[in-house]
């Protein structure tokens, strides 16, 4: 559903702010959302002033010197500080990137940390992924074959077979994409999204999958495929340079293809 | 987007009814009718210059639309122009109108005017070329 402005009780407001340590000369102010759900209070913005002196050149560098030495209440996901996990994905100076890919230089002004948007909120930086991880399993992100596998154990791919899943293996699953679609935002309940159509395209794509035509059936359908309206926030915000739309494209020309 | 009371499994509210195994034709529909509208436009867009720049209005409208081409063309517009606005409408009430009665209505009276509407194009272009 469209929501144009925040619900009441979920209008940021202003928070604390923790200055930097005496005798830093090097300052970067971090602006980052904090919610609380065991208090009853909105969420608020909280400042942190950091010294750069110290710090790492990357968001996640910043906001773990914030958790471990200004404020140990601070929520994040974090893993593999390297772009290749996924769980320090957030909005970041406007847009949605993971922490550990974007370096603090890039912020213009003061490094503005917010939660992906549209997503309910577990803990200041932490949303809820429970519905787009439903929304993975309802695509079945795995090889589904009737045929036996050979004596050798292995399902053969020629080079040019195995050359349709570039661009679509990559994805980690950060969620970047969709949370930055206003088509997912309006109705992520039934859209299932550019990160799990870019999934199901790789599915499709795979020569040694048998269930093609099930799954273009499964995604035929004015909601879960054709909210798409090739609004490209996906491909722009992709932190790791994928590009979901062409995905979704290739899947409508496939419907396409399979009717005439 | 979530309703927290709702106790039905994540993957159960994901699935939700499942696919309606449509959506391609009307997808299909809105790009294909755009693409004639893309010629159909350009002509009466020029029609419209000629008729506004020559000399007696009524006169010079009826000589026009009694061309064959001119009113073929025209019959063509009206239903492809129609057509495309309903298809058109439909995504946009799909996208922000979330209450599922609300929408429906929306949907159907918006086809009922733009095929009335289209008809009456049609109509009276027709009563132009022989009714005149």
């Amino acid at each position: 559903m469209v929501e144009l402005s925040l619900p009441k009780n979920s209008k940021p407001t202003k928070g604390k702010a923790h200055p930097a340590p005496a005798g830093a000369k090097n300052i970067k102010r971090f602006q980052v959302y904090r919610y609380d759900p065991d208090s009853d209070a909105n969420p608020r913005i909280d400042t942190y002033d950091v010294d750069m002196d110290t710090c790492g050149p990357m968001v996640l560098d910043g906001l773990l010197k914030i958790k471990d030495e200004m404020d140990a209440t601070l929520a994040l996901r974090r893993s593999c500080r390297e772009g290749i996990c996924g769980s320090c994905a957030m909005n970041i100076d406007g847009g949605n990137t993971l922490a550990c890919l974007k370096s603090i230089e890039d912020c213009k002004g003061d490094v503005k940390v917010y939660p992906l948007p549209h997503m309910p909120v577990v803990k200041d930086l932490v949303p809820d992924l429970t519905h787009v991880y439903a929304q993975l399993a309802s695509i079945e992100p795995w090889l589904k074959t009737d045929t036996l596998p050979p004596a050798s154990g292995e399902r053969l791919q020629s080079p040019e077979e195995r050359a349709k899943l570039d661009g679509l293996w990559e994805c980690i699953l950060c969620f970047c994409c969709s949370t930055s679609c206003p088509s997912y935002w309006w109705n992520g309940d039934r859209y299932l999204g550019p990160a799990i159509l870019l999934q199901a395209a790789r599915w499709i794509n795979d020569s040694r999958d048998e269930a093609t035509g099930e799954r273009l059936d499964q995604l035929e359908d004015p909601f879960k495929l054709y909210r798409c309206h090739t609004i490209m926030n996906c491909t722009q915000t992709c932190p790791k340079g994928l590009n979901p739309a062409k995905a979704i494209a290739d899947i409508k020309t496939k419907l396409v293809e399979r009717a005439g | 987007m979530l309703a927290a009371n709702n106790l039905r499994s994540p993957l159960g509210r994901a699935r939700g009814l499942g696919s309606a195994k449509e959506g391609l034709h009307h997808w299909w529909a809105q790009r294909l009718t755009a693409l004639a509208l893309v010629p159909l436009a350009v002509w009466f867009v020029a029609g419209i210059v000629h008729l506004a720049t020559g000399g007696e209005p009524y006169e010079a409208f009826m000589a026009w639309i009694a061309n064959p081409c001119n009113a073929t063309l025209m019959i063509l517009f009206l239903g492809v122009a129609f057509h495309h606005a309903q298809l058109g409408m439909q995504v946009v009430y799909e996208d922000y109108i979330s209450c599922q009665s609300w929408r429906t209505a929306a949907i159907v009276l918006t086809k009922f005017a733009a095929y009335g509407f289209a008809a009456l194009g049609i109509v009276s272009t027709l009563i132009c070329c022989f009714g005149g």
